[in-house]
């Protein structure tokens, strides 16, 4: 399995300082708090992904952001590249950014291009999660 | 070179080449070592070559209590999976048209089973029960009139699990249909004795037992006679059921992996049933720990167990240290879990976390004690990134989760 040397540091960073790399959890009733859960336990893979966002203008940046991640190797490492992506962001910039920019900086083999599809569905969904409670 | 700090337990998808068949191996190469063509009748490069083949031939055939004219040599167990079932179904096919063989036998019986159907042959392929093992009785059932051959494995790879080859070849000899078994992990590991066993063509490899890879060999049974159609055409050799040049350096790399086999096949396995026992109590101490197969009836070199809420890739990628296999073959293209452990009927996310541990001559103790402390360690990281394990400490049971599938 030809892992790029990027997948696999990120996703031995993550594993051995889960808490520098943002594994864990928000209380998902909290009013700024969005939620997100992609995947299937029985496709391998499955994303957490939530954000913590403060009111900006006339928009919200996204101010911390927790995940956990169930799944291969370049799943892990997807979701840990997203969350460096995050942080800081409006939410309108949050929403546009595309899988392939975690496919680039990974350089995800072809086959796995499915993992930066599900971390880019899980940011979606935590925005829209986060959006109706507003 | 591999970084010799990553321990290998995985035996049971090859092993090293012992020292003392390389060497023997040596013997047979170089200008002044006995390099000669075995077929050559004309001169003693060629008898000294013969000579060394037809040795080597009787220590397979001594392993197996065989008559060394029914080994015959393959390029590896996967030809002779392919010479036995579809030298057999091409040779009978004026007698019936029906295979009966597994769902979890090797691709290299699978294989050629597909491509028989292609040619027009109807097989069936049996359920294996929740331990991986097909029931004499299944057999039976599943025979008919046009039934020519039973291919089962002994071993099975993933799993370690022993099916019961007396009893489906009494029934095979029974209704006078031919029995093939793949044996390919059995060598060295558990005792075969041909001379009574109602198996009519069983395959070898070396490179499961110590011997070089790109050898194995078939057994055909000689009484009573099983006849099968040649794969290769070109000299005639082995009897016509197998041409090309021999090999001699390899085969007789086999035949000395498998003479030190019989001899030390007691010690090797003593030792290694005392690394499963350790490796077991251990490991099942972690929680949510399933045993794949069935613990009382397998081999103890092969251990294949799942860690819920951790998926097996990760947890390979995280055991970097540690050279083992994954059930799961998401590294493949086809993003599937293991077939073997989808027909035992484990759910799918417990066969996507399920990992092979295959012992062998060369582990040692402290290899087995490193695993053990690594293998902790990885798990409890990976359920920390996990969120099935937090929904599960949450007490939601995530059978009744509806999920999001994409």
């Amino acid at each position: 399995m030809a892992y790029s040397k990027k997948v696999v540091d990120k996703f031995e960073n993550t594993l051995n300082d889960p808490k520098a790399f943002n594994v864990g959890r928000f209380d998902p009733k909290e009013e700024n708090v969005g939620t997100g859960m992609v995947g299937a336990p029985a496709c391998g893979d499955v994303m957490k992904l939530q954000i913590k966002c403060e009111p900006s203008g006339n928009t919200h940046v996204i101010k911390d952001v927790k995940f956990k991640t169930y799944g291969c190797g370049s799943a892990i490492a997807s979701s840990s590249e997203l969350v460096d992506m995050l942080i800081g962001k409006t939410l309108e910039e949050a929403k546009a950014i595309k899988n392939k920019e975690i496919v680039d900086a990974l350089e995800l083999p072809p086959i796995k291009i499915h993992c930066s599809v599900l971390a880019e569905d899980s940011i979606k969904q935590a925005i829209e999660d986060y959006e109706s409670k507003q | 070179m591999t970084e010799k700090s990553t321990i290998y337990l995985d035996y049971a998808s090859t092993t090293p080449v012992d020292p003392r068949v390389a060497s023997k191996m040596m013997e047979y190469l170089t200008p002044d070592g006995e390099f000669g063509n075995p077929a050559s009748r004309s001169h003693r490069y060629g008898w000294k070559a013969d000579d060394a083949v037809e040795e080597a031939r009787s220590h397979v055939a001594n392993l197996v209590n065989a008559d060394p004219r029914e080994i015959v040599w393959t390029s590896g167990a996967t030809e002779a999976d392919n010479l036995a079932v579809k030298g057999v179904a091409r040779f009978y096919k004026s007698k019936g048209n029906h295979i009966i063989t597994s769902k979890i036998e090797h691709k290299a019986v699978l294989d050629p089973c597909r491509q028989l159907e292609r040619e027009g042959f109807e097989v069936t392929y049996l359920e294996p029960n929740e331990f991986g093992i097909i029931q004499p009785e299944q057999v039976k059932e599943a025979i008919k009139e046009s039934t020519i051959l039973v291919s089962l494995m002994h071993i099975n790879n993933e799993l370690g699990t022993l099916n019961d080859l007396q009893s489906i070849g009494e029934i095979t000899r029974e209704s006078g249909v031919f029995f093939h078994v793949d044996a390919a992990q059995s060598t060295g590991k558990v005792k075969i004795d041909l001379s009574t066993l109602p198996v009519d063509l069983m395959s070898f490899s070396a490179h499961k037992t110590y011997g070089p890879k790109g050898i194995g060999a078939l057994f055909v049974r000689r009484k009573p006679r099983v006849r099968i159609e040649a794969l290769i055409h070109g000299g005639g050799h082995e009897r016509g059921m197998r041409s090309g040049t021999l090999a001699p350096h390899q085969i007789v790399g086999m035949g000395e992996a498998f003479r030190i086999a019989k001899l030390e096949m007691t010690k090797d396995h003593e030792m290694i049933a005392k690394y499963h026992e350790k490796f077991l109590d251990e490991a099942m101490k972690i929680e949510h720990v399933y045993i794949n197969g069935d613990l009382k009836n397998k081999v103890p070199n092969i251990l294949n167990m799942s860690f819920n809420f951790v998926e097996g890739e990760s947890l390979i990628m995280g055991l970097k240290d540690i050279a083992v296999s994954s059930g799961s073959a998401c590294t493949s293209a086809s993003l599937e879990p293991s077939y073997v452990l989808r027909a035992l009927g484990r759910k799918d996310e417990l066969a996507h976390s399920s990992i092979r541990f295959s012992f062998g001559r060369f582990t040692k103790e402290s290899d087995v004690d490193k695993t053990l402390s690594i293998l902790n360690s990885v798990v409890d990281r990976l359920r920390e990134l996990s969120p099935l394990w937090e929904m599960h400490l949450d007490g939601i049971d995530l059978d009744t989760v509806t999920w999001n599938t994409h």
